[in-house]
């Protein structure tokens, strides 16, 4: 509780945002995202979009994991099986985009809801490893089924609204960014409601939310399904960005780089999702500028993909050890600190 | 059907079972003595082959003091581990340390990639190549070998944690963390014992899986199967390791050499799946899991 923060009337003391300075930093933060595209580099958009498809799939996993308290190492597969619906009705059917967004989703959620059954009968860590084990079946069945275009995977045409194409990144901006803002809404609403509230109840205790009359196995297989329809939304995303999905665009370690965005960013929180995702998206861009900027940087090239990989398990590593609250604490005490600035010290 | 086929391919898995056996003894004795589930397992098998290859190829040392080194160096790499990442941690949710060996063992397979760069390797060979042959079955020479090695390790361990002090401890604290405190073992040791024993173990096992197959950095996905034999076994069970091994073993042989190679992982898995909606705890482990 924050003091000067003074609730007159209990829709207020509910709302989602609920000082003025927040509401002055989000009129910012919109503002900043309609003028981005029309200032930043091509570079840049692409960048963009890639952060925002990322964010879209941490928060799912922050649904999950950071929210339900189980730990999912299959996000990249539920994405697979968004991207791989949307890019079967696109080429096979050839149905609007928005719907096959949305099939992609709902295909995600069937899986996610699948492979959360196990949750039925173990908990934590059995989980995670089942998850693990759908990600290897699901990339099988990737790779051995005709209809997926076996390893060779399938190439999907851009994405159509209202007669214009969407095949470059300041184009798909305009898809990606607003979707994404929408689930990033959902997710924080969600949160609000009596099953985002169950979902925590039972990260913080599952007997005791059981005893709360919280029907677990039903909320939980609703965690997961939410989780994975973000990420099947979210690998819908992906494909009509990168517009080629093969079994191996959606390797586990994809998984393992959600787990770090959110253990990073700050898992339980919607905006240390936010966070996470944009700062590991980032990281590999940074190292490659540092890169570049050392003195025989061409043949430092060789070593990018592994000290990237090495950088990931230390940021996971360093913010369990030190910071497992992640970023979003860190800015949580900046925001302190500049509360009452400069009354107090 | 081929029942000569069935009985060589039988062999050939129960063989290689051997192996995974001895690397899921690496993984249930830290979690038998801490409670860590060690994802990262499969990686540091992958460090042991690396420390023998750096060892045995590029500083030319001979085999009998290659070996020992390499295992030594993995060894020290579980105190570092322990020290660094694992004891910070203690207290902490079970979840927040299984994520911190996600992240080890991306550090590891980078780690392994910026040293020796991503391209598969090949062992020295050390051991002996005749064809073995039981009764009309052929068994590959280095699978055959690596069983025996796994064998006598897999022997060696359990009798020193049967009779050792250290190995009694690491029981004692298995079985009641409070109680082996106030009986006077120093238990933040133990935790590091385990974690030195159960490092060199996955070395030698990487050494042995590493001259069989060559070792690359994506050798960590052996350690995918090995927690799978864990689960099947049974995450604390010692004999679940072992029967775990060899069941595993034997199902990736027989679903290679019926369905293909690419059905190997699969069927794991499958397994997998099947035993946590059976049987969660596995075949010997502990019935500890809450159901709700």
């Amino acid at each position: 509780m924050r003091i000067g923060t003074l609730k007159e009337s209990y829709v207020a003391d509910a709302a989602l945002f609920d000082s003025r300075t927040q509401h002055a930093w989000l009129a910012i933060a919109a503002a900043l995202l309609l003028l981005f595209p029309f200032v930043a580099s091509d570079y840049w958009l692409y960048m963009a979009c890639l952060v925002a498809i990322n964010v879209a799939s941490a928060t799912g996993l922050n649904i999950l994991t950071g929210y339900t308290g189980l730990v999912s190492l299959g996000q990249a597969a539920f994405m697979g099986l968004g991207a791989y619906t949307v890019a079967i009705l696109q080429t096979r059917y050839g149905t609007p985009f928005l719907l096959n967004l949305l099939a992609g989703g709902v295909v995600a959620m069937l899986g996610g809801i699948v492979v959360g059954i196990p949750s039925l009968r173990v908990k934590g860590l059995y989980l995670a490893i089942a998850t693990i084990a759908a990600s290897f079946i699901a990339h099988f069945l990737f790779a051995n089924f005709q209809i997926t275009g076996g390893t060779a995977g399938l190439s999907l045409p851009p994405a159509r609204l209202l007669g214009v194409d969407l095949d470059t990144s300041f184009r798909l901006y305009w898809l990606i960014v607003p979707v994404t803002l929408l689930m990033l809404l959902g997710a924080a609403n969600l949160f609000r409601t009596r099953i985002g509230r169950a979902f925590i109840a039972i990260r913080d205790r599952d007997i005791s939310a059981e005893v709360l009359g919280i029907p677990l196995l039903r909320y939980k297989l609703l965690s997961f399904g939410l989780s994975s329809f973000y990420a099947g939304i979210a690998g819908g995303l992906w494909a009509y960005f990168f517009r080629v999905v093969t079994p191996e665009s959606f390797p586990l370690s994809m998984s393992i780089f959600f787990l770090a965005a959110i253990i990073v960013g700050g898992m339980g929180s919607i905006l240390g999702g936010i966070l996470g995702a944009v700062f590991m998206t980032m990281v590999p861009e940074l190292l490659k500028l540092v890169v570049d900027l050392l003195p025989g940087g061409a043949a430092l090239a060789v070593f990018l993909s592994p000290v990237r990989l090495v950088v990931f398990g230390a940021l996971i590593i360093g913010f369990l050890v030190f910071e497992p609250l992640g970023l979003a604490e860190i800015w949580r005490r900046v925001r302190r600190f500049f509360h009452l600035w400069p009354f107090r010290n | 059907m081929d029942w000569a086929y069935l009985f060589e391919i039988s062999l050939t898995g129960i063989a290689s079972g051997g192996l995974y056996a001895l690397a899921a003894l690496a993984f249930v004795m830290v979690y038998k003595a801490t409670r860590v589930v060690n994802i990262a397992i499969g990686e540091m098998l992958m460090a042991g082959g690396y420390l023998f290859f750096t060892f045995a190829a590029m500083w030319a040392l001979p085999l009998w003091l290659a070996i020992p080194a390499a295992v030594l160096a993995c060894g020290l790499l579980g105190a570092v581990i322990e020290r660094t990442m694992i004891r910070p941690l203690l207290g902490e949710p079970p979840i927040s340390v299984f994520m911190v060996t996600v992240g080890l063992s991306s550090v590891l397979i980078g780690l392994v990639e910026m040293v020796w760069t991503a391209d598969q390797r090949r062992l020295p060979e050390f051991m002996p190549s005749d064809p073995i042959m039981v009764g009309d079955a052929f068994l590959a020479p280095k699978v055959f070998w690596g069983a025996v090695v796994a064998a006598v390790f897999i022997a060696a361990v359990l009798l020193v944690f049967r009779y050792w002090r250290g190995g009694v401890a690491l029981r004692a604290t298995a079985s009641d963390q409070a109680a082996a405190y106030s009986v006077g073992i120093n238990v933040p040791r133990v935790f590091s014992l385990a974690w030195v024993a159960s490092a060199m173990l996955a070395a030698i096992s990487g050494i042995i899986v590493g001259s069989i197959g060559g070792i690359s950095s994506s050798m960590g996905v052996f350690g995918l199967s090995v927690l799978v034999v864990v689960i099947v076994g049974g995450l604390d069970s010692v004999l679940g390791a072992l029967v775990g091994g060899i069941l595993i073993g034997l199902v990736e042989a027989l679903a290679g050499a019926y369905l293909g190679g690419e059905y190997k992982l699969l069927a794991t898995f499958v397994v997998l799946v099947v035993i946590l909606m059976a049987r969660p705890y596995g075949l010997f482990g502990t019935h500890e899991i809450e159901r709700l």
